[in-house]
C-alpha cells in the first residue's frame, strides 16, 4: 500500500503523483521505473521514475491518460492509497561523461528523460536537450529541463509553441552542420525513438533509447516484454529497459504493443459507461 | 475392524465435475470428500506398526495418525496432526503427486489400491477452513533471532513456518504482490483455488511471519544488505521463474505466449475474469500448447475454458513420455483436450498484423535413449505439415531467476544458474545463506520443495544457535 502524498495536473490528460516509498527511493538510479496497483482489480502498470527526492523519500511519476487504467489512476487524490507499489525495476541508464549528450524527449518521454539529463549533466556533459509534443499544452517540464540544460531546444508538431516540427529535426540540423556529438539518449513515442535513431545511425553517435512495450511482473518471469534488439531477443523489463538503439527492432515493438487493442477499447468503454452511471 | 475386511472397501473415488460442466467454468473440479466418504476411505488404511507411506512424505507426516483420527470423526484433531509438521495442508493435498510419493509406498498400493492419502489430507484442511476453528499452535519461546526468507513459495513458507514455531523472528521478502509462488500464478484456480493458498499464508501471518509483499530482494535490497539490516540468516526460496522459449522463427509474433505469462494472466491477474479484472487475455479459438508437463496441461485447459474451439498439447515425445501427472493428462483428455504426440514446430507463420496464424511442424520418431534415460525424439525428414493456430503457449520449462544469484557475489550457482546447495541442509557456499525447492533443484514439485524448506528449517535452527 502507498498513500498519494500530491497530485498535479501538467496539462490535458497529463497528471504528476508524488508517492512516499523509501526502500524504492533509496535504491533508484534515473532510467529505472516502478510497477503500480490501483485497487485489487487492477493490472500492473508501469511507470518511469520522472524524479527522486532522496531527502524526503518522494519518488515523482508523471503519466498520461490513455486508457482505463491510466483513466482510473487520474481520479486518485492526495491521501488515497494505490494497493501495491513495486522497484525500483530494470537498469539503470549508464551515466558517464561523454562530452556532449543530447537528451530527446518527445510527449511523456520527457519524464524519465529529465532525471536521466539531469545526471548526465552532473557528471560533466554538456546537455543539450530536445523537448517536444504534439502542441503547447502537451509541453510539460520544461522549466525543469532548462535548469539542467546547456541548450534547450522546443518543438510541436503544430507550431502552437518552439518550431515546427518532431524533436529528431533540431537533431539532424546539428549533424548537418557537423556539430560534435558523443551521445544520445532518446525517450518517447515508438516512431520518434526510431526516427531519431535513424537520424543517428549514419553518424555512428551512440543512441540508447528507453522502451516501453507491454508489462506485467517487470522481473524478468512473463517475457511478454521480450524485444528483438541486434537480432536477438530481450527482455525489457530485466535487460533493459534501455537499449542501443540503432539495434532496436522498432516496427515489432510496435505490432506487439498493439496486441490488446480490442480488449483496451472494451475496458475504456466499460469504465466510462459504469463512470457515467456513478 | 479386522484387516481383512478394510481390504474389502473399495478406495472411495472423489466426486467431481462433470467434464461438460467444467469445462467452461474456472471452479474446481474435483468437488472434496464428504464427511461419509472420508470416514470410509479411512477405514482402509490398516495402522501398519511400520508405516512405509511415510517414507514417501518429505514433511514427515504422521499419516496412520491423522487417518486414525479422522476414522474416530475427529476431522479437527486430524487437521491439527497434520499441522504438526505440514504448514500447507490443503494445498498438498490438492497437487501433490501422492502417487509418487506418500500413495505409491503404502503397503497396499503393491496389492491393491493405495489409500488415498492425499484426498483424506485435502478433506481434513478443507473442513478445518470451513468449521473456522483454525487455533494457533505454541510457539517456543522467543529466540530473538531474525531470518528473511526471500520468496513465498512452498519451499520459503515451509520454512517461515517452521523457524517461527521454533521462535525465530522471520519476515518473507516476496516480489510478486501475493504471496504463494508458483502456487498463485501458475496453478489455476481449478486445480487448486486461491483462496485456499491465501488461507495457508494468513494461518502463517497468525503465527507470526511477517510477509513483505512487492519486495524484491536483489533490487530494493541486495542479500548483503539484509545482513546489514541485521538479519543472521537469509533464505532463498526464488524458485524457477524464467520462461525458456524454442528460438524459432517468428517466436515474438503477437498471439505468441510463454506459459509463464498465460498462467499468470489468467492466474494471478484474474484475466479470465476481465473485464471485471483489468488485465486482458487472448481467447485463441486454437490454441497450441507446446510441452507434456504440469505446466503445459495447466495451460491447455486454461485455453479451453477461454473459449478455444480447438485446444491441442503438441508434444515431441510419446504419452509415455509425458512428465504430467496422469490425473491431470486424464483429466485433459476427458475435457476434449486434443494430443499431437511426436510433432515439434520449426517455424511460425503470420498475417499482415503481426499475428500467428499458423506453425510449421515436423513428426518425430523416438530413437535412442537420451541422458534423461527416456528415448530421444528424432525428427522426420520431409515430414512437415502446417497447423492452424491462433494462439501458442511455450510450455517447455523454466530457468531459475535470476536476481539474487545476480546482485550476490560469492553465490556459486551450476551451469544452469540453479544455486548449489547441500541438499541436506540447504547451506550454500555463503556463511549463513540457505536455499531449497526449484532455485536449488530447478523445476520440481510442491512437496518437494516444502520438503526441502523444512530440512532447510532444522539446519538454520541449528546454525542460529551457534550465532
Ligand atoms: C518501462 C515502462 C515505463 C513507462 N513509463 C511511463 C511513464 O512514465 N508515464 C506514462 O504515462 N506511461 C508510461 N509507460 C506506459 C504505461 O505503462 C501505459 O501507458 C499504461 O500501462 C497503459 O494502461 P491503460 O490501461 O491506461 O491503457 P490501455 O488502454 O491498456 O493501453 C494503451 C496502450 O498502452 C500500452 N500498454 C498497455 N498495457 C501496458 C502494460 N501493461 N505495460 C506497458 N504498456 C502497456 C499499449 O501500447 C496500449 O495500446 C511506461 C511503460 C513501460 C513499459
Ligand atoms: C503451471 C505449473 C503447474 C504445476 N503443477 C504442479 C503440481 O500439480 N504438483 C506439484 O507438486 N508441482 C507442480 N508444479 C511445480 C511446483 O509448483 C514447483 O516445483 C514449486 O512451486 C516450487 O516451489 P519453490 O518454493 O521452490 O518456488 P516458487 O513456487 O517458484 O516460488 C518462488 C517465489 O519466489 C519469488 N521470488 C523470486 N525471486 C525473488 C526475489 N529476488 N525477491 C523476492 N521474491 C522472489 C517468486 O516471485 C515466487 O513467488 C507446477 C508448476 C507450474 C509452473
Ligand atoms: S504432503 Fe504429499 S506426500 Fe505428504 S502425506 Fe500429504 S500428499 Fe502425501
Ligand atoms: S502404509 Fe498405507 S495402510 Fe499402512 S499406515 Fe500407511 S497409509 Fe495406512
Ligand atoms: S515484464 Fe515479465 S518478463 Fe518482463
Amino acid at each position: 500500500m502507498s498513500k498519494i502524498l500530491e497530485k498535479e495536473s501538467l496539462g490535458p490528460k497529463i497528471n504528476l503523483i508524488k508517492l512516499k516509498v523509501p526502500h524504492i527511493v533509496r535504491k533508484a538510479k534515473p532510467g529505472q521505473f516502478v510497477i503500480l496497483r490501483i485497487h485489487e482489480r487492477g493490472e500492473r502498470i508501469p511507470m518511469s521514475i520522472a524524479d527522486l527526492d532522496l531527502e524526503n523519500d518522494i519518488l515523482t511519476i508523471i503519466f498520461q491518460e490513455v486508457g482505463k487504467s491510466t483513466a482510473e489512476l487520474a481520479t486518485f487524490k492526495p491521501g488515497e492509497t494505490l494497493s501495491d507499489v513495486i522497484g525500483p525495476l530494470g537498469k539503470p541508464t549508464p551515466i558517464k561523461n561523454y562530452g556532449t549528450s543530447v537528451c530527446v524527449g518527445g510527449g511523456i518521454g520527457i519524464a524519465p528523460l529529465h532525471p536521466i539529463a539531469k545526471a548526465l549533466k552532473g557528471c560533466g556533459n554538456k546537455v543539450i536537450s530536445i523537448i517536444g509534443a504534439r502542441s503547447k499544452e502537451l509541453l510539460f517540464m520544461e522549466e525543469e529541463m532548462r535548469k539542467i540544460s546547456d541548450e534547450l531546444l522546443i518543438t510541436t508538431d503544430d507550431g502552437s509553441y518552439g518550431t515546427r516540427g518532431l524533436v529528431s529535426e533540431p537533431l539532424a540540423e546539428m549533424l548537418k552542420n557537423k556539430k560534435k556529438i558523443d551521445f544520445v539518449m532518446a525517450i518517447g513515442p515508438v516512431p520518434m525513438m526510431k526516427a531519431v535513431c535513424y537520424v543517428t545511425k549514419p553518424y555512428r553517435i551512440k543512441t540508447m533509447v528507453s522502451l516501453n512495450p507491454i508489462m506485467i511482473d517487470g522481473t524478468g518471469m512473463c517475457g511478454v516484454c521480450r524485444v528483438s534488439v541486434g537480432g536477438e531477443t530481450k527482455f525489457a523489463c530485466v535487460d533493459g529497459p534501455d537499449f542501443d538503439g540503432h539495434k532496436v527492432d522498432f516496427d515489432e515493438l510496435s505490432i506487439r504493443l498493439k496486441m490488446y487493442l480490442k480488449e483496451e477499447k472494451i475496458a475504456m468503454e466499460r469504465y466510462l459507461s459504469l463512470m457515467g452511471k456513478q | 475392524m479386522e484387516a481383512k475386511e478394510r481390504l474389502k472397501i473399495p478406495r472411495q473415488r472423489m466426486p467431481e465435475q462433470t467434464p461438460e460442466q467444467r469445462k467452461s467454468n474456472f471452479f474446481e473440479v474435483p468437488l472434496g470428500y464428504t464427511p461419509e466418504l472420508a470416514q470410509k476411505e479411512a477405514l482402509r488404511c490398516l495402522q501398519c506398526k511400520r508405516p512405509t507411506c511415510m517414507d514417501g512424505c518429505p514433511v514427515e507426516i504422521d499419516i496412520p495418525g491423522f487417518i486414525k483420527l479422522i476414522e474416530d470423526e475427529d476431522f479437527i484433531g486430524a487437521a491439527k496432526k497434520i499441522k504438526e509438521t505440514n504448514s500447507l495442508p490443503a494445498v498438498c493435498g490438492r497437487v501433490c503427486p501422492q502417487e509418487d510419493q506418500c500413495e505409491k509406498t503404502c503397503v497396499l498400493a503393491k496389492k491393491f489400491d493405495p489409500v488415498a492419502i492425499g484426498n483424506l489430507e485435502r478433506f481434513v484442511a478443507d473442513y478445518e477452513k470451513d468449521e473456522g476453528e483454525i487455533e494457533i499452535p505454541k510457539i517456543e519461546k522467543k529466540t530473538g533471532k531474525k531470518v528473511a526468507v526471500v520468496g513465498s513459495g512452498p519451499a520459503g513458507l515451509t520454512v517461515a513456518g517452521d523457524l517461527v514455531k521454533m521462535g525465530h523472528e522471520v519476515t518473507v521478502f516476496e516480489l510478486l504482490h501475493k504471496a504463494g509462488g508458483v502456487l498463485v500464478y501458475g496453478i489455476p484456480e481449478f486445480r487448486l483455488p486461491k483462496a485456499m493458498v491465501e488461507a495457508e499464508v494468513d494461518y502463517l501471518r497468525k503465527l507470526g511471519v511477517k510477509i513483505k509483499l512487492s519486495w524484491p530482494v536483489g533490487a530494493s535490497q541486495t542479500v548483503d544488505e539484509l545482513f546489514e539490516e541485521g538479519y543472521q540468516v537469509v533464505f532463498l526460496g526464488t524458485g524457477a521463474g524464467l520462461p525458456n522459449f524454442m528460438h524459432i522463427p517468428g517466436e515474438n509474433l503477437c498471439g505468441i505466449y510463454s506459459a509463464n505469462e498465460y498462467l499468470t494472466r489468467s492466474n494471478l491477474m484474474k484475466a479470465y475474469a476481465f473485464p471485471d479484472h483489468d488485465t486482458p487475455i487472448f481467447s485463441g479459438k486454437n490454441v497450441a500448447v507446446l510441452g507434456g508437463g504440469n505446466t503445459a496441461m495447466d495451460a491447455v485447459r486454461i485455453g479451453l475454458r477461454l473459449g478455444a474451439k480447438n485446444a491441442y498439447i503438441v508434444y515431441r515425445r510419446s504419452r509415455a513420455e509425458m512428465p504430467a501427472r496422469e490425473v491431470e493428462i486424464h483429466h485433459a483428455e476427458e475435457e476434449g483436450i486434443k494430443f499431437h504426440f511426436l510433432t515439434t514446430p520449426i517455424k511460425y507463420i503470420s498475417n499482415e498484423d503481426g499475428w500467428v496464424t499458423g506453425m510449421e511442424c515436423l513428426r518425430m520418431e523416438l530413437g535412442e535413449p537420451d541422458a534423461s534415460g527416456r528415448r530421444r525424439p528424432v525428427p522426420i525428414k520431409g515430414s512437415n505439415f502446417i497447423m492452424e493456430v491462433d494462439t501458442v503457449v511455450v510450455a517447455i520449462g523454466n530457468s531459475s531467476h535470476p536476481l539474487v544469484p545476480r546482485t550476490t557475489p560469492g553465490l556459486e550457482v551450476n551451469k544452469w544458474g540453479n544455486i548449489i546447495a547441500d541438499l541436506e541442509t540447504g547451506q550454500t557456499s555463503r556463511k549463513g545463506v540457505f536455499a531449497g525447492g526449484d532455485i536449488v533443484t530447478g523445476g520440481a514439485t510442491v512437496i518437494l520443495a516444502a520438503g526441502a524448506g523444512k530440512k532447510s528449517a532444522r539446519a538454520i535452527d541449528a546454525y542460529l544457535k551457534t550465532l
